[in-house]
């Protein structure tokens, strides 16, 4: 087979895997091709979706950010305590809490993105401790306890509509499009490129090496904190608990997707493509009546076959 | 006659785009030194690759001592006894040299723990016999490029190679450490090695190879006793056209100044070094591998701090002393090791050349593919690299395109002033020309060059005044009428000058 350009091949094969998964699923189970599952299916996968975005950035830079699971947690049960208090109105405290939570999620991001920059700590390391950070401040400040009995107006970002879409799918699809221009089309995202090529080329073309990592992991922890706001909303409440492991998960369908982990590799149609197809994944299984377990075993079976085909293709 | 060692023929392979080798085929004899040369992209180094199994051909068979053999993998090749010291070093950083050198193969106590104290000692041997002062504990990454291919070299020969391949081994080489090399590849053909070696220095061709084989465009197109073939017709089988190798006549300097360094100190390898630059001047920076004159240009360019001293551009002191504001102000570094601090690997042609000046091409932070099309086009066109398309990733290209590209980056940022660290390291004779003809019409336009380089007559041929470097310091600074390569040598080195009038 003539294969025109490497990456664009990528991407037309993970599609090509996503079309032929949903024509087996909807062979294999009724209840897949019904239009609400649909809507269900890409509801789950949104706030994947949200965080998968961000992380691709991170990694075509060659880093990783282990702590976007723990950020949720911390963003959402923060979001959640401030939409309570009795201030404001009721309209304005959720608007404030949905920033701050936003803000939470970006001042995180960007103090890893600044101890990887500034003092060459390994990313791996720095997110490593972000993660465990975050998670135990969720703790301390809820003690455990689940925020729940939200106001209902913040409920909208994750149960509202636009026309028939779930907001959350919205947000989801806006962030891949404008995510998508901003990597291809514009100097950033090719100083982001370049990084994760070759960072000491890339500096000495000029470009400011730490402040592009910095707002990398900036723009990564924001998009934590909406996908940590969206959930909240989603489920009516901060529970200390959400978010668990998330960051496996969107790492493994961004790799599915055809980033490179050593970076300078990747594109955001390929992620979502990669995340799509660990969504149908989970759900055509749970449909075909196929336990949790082998689902584990299955996705990483998948995990490892994107990763295999990936290198003959290089070849 | 004696049967030649090795032979290749018929040897065919194409890329996308490209059809890199052409029924090429290749002779060598056991204890015999064959040269490979023709321009930039000719399939030197595919044909290389090639033996050495890290390319596998469409077709073509390989004979060596009279047996056909199948080369599929670079462990193949080391198992026929064939060795490539690549064009670009490949050890890695973080490992000491022994290790390096064993990589794969590390003796072993009877326990399955690492020998040690045996891959320092072999170590040490092999080094000594190459008169190599290296410590085998040191980090690779501590070396200078000339260390390292020694390294890769004390590797090649510790796998008992019969064949031992040097692509472009001499482009990172000051003289002295040539010499040494010369003397190591005679030491290894009288051993009854065959050595292939890749040069675009037609000179050494003809001091240190019996037999040259021409290629252009895919194809071995002739082979030659070195002795019955002049430089002159080996050009004109390389390019396929005459060339009068000569520096183009240069204009006077302006008065203005465009840099001025003042007493700076970068440790550990710059030590108080002043130095000025006007517009339009081509000044040289001379000296031996290790005197310090990357990092000079590296401090310079704000790329590596300074402790002491000042740098003035354009007679204002710098705002902030990083490349980021260097490349803004309007210089412009193009740097001696491509692989590790030039190319990025994972991108296009066209992407490698516009990267450090984006603002060019984008409006309201967008880049406008169109407009950046047409401008490398324009440029890739002037420098003629050779490339099946601007969108083809820049691993693909030959070395010497490769290093066009990285000139076109700093052509395309426009810079005022530039700093070129070994410009012509890996390029043909045509091209090399064309290169100097660049950076005099760059001074010409009023734009000034800093030269490093260790091909003296390089530094004579172009530049109005060349400073000589030594330890870290400036050992002296002569104007292109006092300098000859005597004197730039004995000073580089630190021994008198020789004495009566410089050349004229
Ligand atoms: N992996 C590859 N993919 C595509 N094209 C390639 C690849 N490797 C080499 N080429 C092309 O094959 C041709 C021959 O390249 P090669 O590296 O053998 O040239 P060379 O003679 O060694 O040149 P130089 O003197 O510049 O090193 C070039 O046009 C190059 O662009
Ligand atoms: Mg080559």
């Amino acid at each position: 087979m003539k294969i025109p350009e490497r990456m664009r091949s990528t991407e037309f094969m993970i599609f090509l895997a996503v079309a032929l998964e949903c024509i087996v699923f909807a062979l294999l189970s009724p209840s897949f091709r019904t239009l609400n599952n649909f809507v269900n299916v890409t509801l789950q996968i949104a706030i994947y979706g949200i965080l998968a975005v961000g992380m691709t950035l991170v990694m075509i830079t060659g880093g990783i950010d282990l702590s976007v699971g723990s950020m949720v947690a911390l963003v959402g049960v923060s979001a959640a305590i401030l939409s309570k208090q009795a201030v404001l109105s009721t309209e304005i405290m959720v608007l404030v809490a949905i920033l701050a939570g936003l803000a939470v999620g970006m001042i995180s991001g960007a103090f890893s993105g600044f101890l990887i920059a500034r003092f060459g700590i390994p990313a791996f390391i720095v997110t490593l401790a972000m993660m465990t950070i975050c998670r135990g401040v969720v703790f301390l400040i809820t003690g455990g306890f689940t925020e729940g009995d939200l106001p209902a107006s913040f409920g909208w970002l994750g149960r509202g509509h636009v026309w028939i879409l779930p907001v959350p799918v919205v947000i989801m699809a806006v962030l891949f499009g404008s995510g998508h221009v901003v990597l291809t089309q514009t100097a950033f995202g090719r100083h982001v490129y370049a990084l994760g090529g070759n960072e000491e080329a890339s500096r000495l073309s000029g470009i400011r090496t730490h402040r592009v990592k910095i707002l990398v992991y900036s723009l990564n922890g924001l998009l934590a904190g909406l996908a940590g706001v969206t959930l909240a909303a989603r489920l009516g409440a901060g529970a200390p608990n959400s978010g668990l492991q998330y960051e496996l998960d969107v790492i493994a369908a961004v790799v599915v997707g055809g980033t490179s982990l050593n970076g300078g590799r990747g594109s955001l149609p390929g992620t979502l493509a990669g995340t799509v197809f660990i969504g149908v994944l989970g759900n055509g299984l749970n449909l075909a009546n196929v336990d949790p377990y082998t689902q584990k075993v299955a996705l990483g079976i998948v995990i490892l076959t994107a990763v295999w085909l990936d290198r003959i293709q290089k070849q | 006659m004696v049967e030649p060692y090795l032979v290749m023929r018929g040897m065919c392979k194409s890329f996308p785009g490209v059809a890199a080798l052409d029924e090429a085929s290749l002779e060598v004899h056991a204890g015999e030194c064959h040269a490979l040369v023709g321009e930039n992209g000719a399939g030197k180094s595919t044909l290389m690759k090639v033996l050495a199994g890290a390319v596998l051909p469409d077709s073509g068979v390989i004979l060596l001592g009279g047996r056909k053999v199948e080369i599929r993998s670079p462990l193949d090749a080391r198992r026929c006894g064939v060795a490539m010291i690549y064009q670009e070093l490949n050890l890695l950083p973080e490992l000491t040299v022994a290790e390096n050198i064993f990589l794969g193969r590390e003796p072993r106590w009877r326990m399955g723990l690492l020998n040690r104290v045996k891959m320092m000692e072999v170590s040490r041997n092999w080094l000594a016999r190459l008169h190599q002062t290296i410590e085998p504990g040191r980090l690779v990454r501590e070396l200078s490029l000339a260390e390292q291919q020694m390294v890769e070299i004390v590797k090649a020969l510790s796998l008992e190679a019969r064949v031992m391949i040097m692509d472009e081994p001499s482009s990172i080489l000051t003289d002295r450490e040539l010499e040494e090399l010369f003397h190591l590849m005679k030491t290894l053909k009288n051993e009854g090695l065959a050595i292939i070696y890749i040069s675009h220095r037609l000179e050494e061709i003809f001091r240190i190879c019996d037999r040259a084989t021409v290629m252009r465009d895919g194809r071995t197109i002739a082979t030659h006793d070195v002795r019955a073939v002049s430089q002159g017709e080996l050009v004109m089988q390389m390019v396929g056209r005459a060339l009068a190798q000569i520096f183009p006549v240069r204009d006077a300097p302006s008065a203005e100044m465009a840099l001025e360094v003042r007493n700076v100190t970068s440790r550990p390898r710059v030590k108080n070094v002043s130095l000025y630059v006007r517009k339009g001047e081509i000044v040289g920076l001379s000296g031996l591998v290790g005197a310090g004159r990357t990092d000079l240009a590296r401090a310079i360019f704000g790329a590596q701090p300074i402790e002491e001293g000042e740098i003035l551009f354009e007679k204002a002191p710098l705002r902030e002393h990083t490349p980021h504001e260097a490349v803004r102000l309007g210089m412009g570094l193009l740097t001696e090791d491509r692989k590790a601090q030039g190319l990025l690997l994972n991108m296009t042609v066209r992407e490698n050349v516009t990267i450090a000046n984006l603002a060019r091409i984008a409006r309201y932070a967008f880049v406008s593919k169109s407009k950046e099309s047409a401008l490398v086009r324009a440029l890739a066109e002037g420098l003629r690299i050779k490339t099946p398309s601007l969108e083809q990733g820049i691993g693909n290209l030959s070395g010497g395109n490769q290093q066009k590209t990285l000139v076109a980056r700093w052509l395309f940022t426009n810079s005022r002033f530039l700093i070129v660290d070994e410009p012509t390291r890996g390029i043909d004779v045509g091209a090399k020309a064309e290169i100097y003809q660049l950076i005099v019409e760059l001074a010409k336009q009023g734009r000034s060059v800093l030269l490093i380089s260790s091909e003296l007559p390089e530094i004579l041929g172009l530049c109005h005044r060349i400073y000589v470097m030594r330890d870290g310091e400036i050992a002296g600074e002569f104007s292109a009428e006092q300098a000859s390569q005597e004197i730039l040598l004995a000073t580089a080195m630190g021994v008198p000058l020789p004495a009566g009038p410089s050349t004229p």
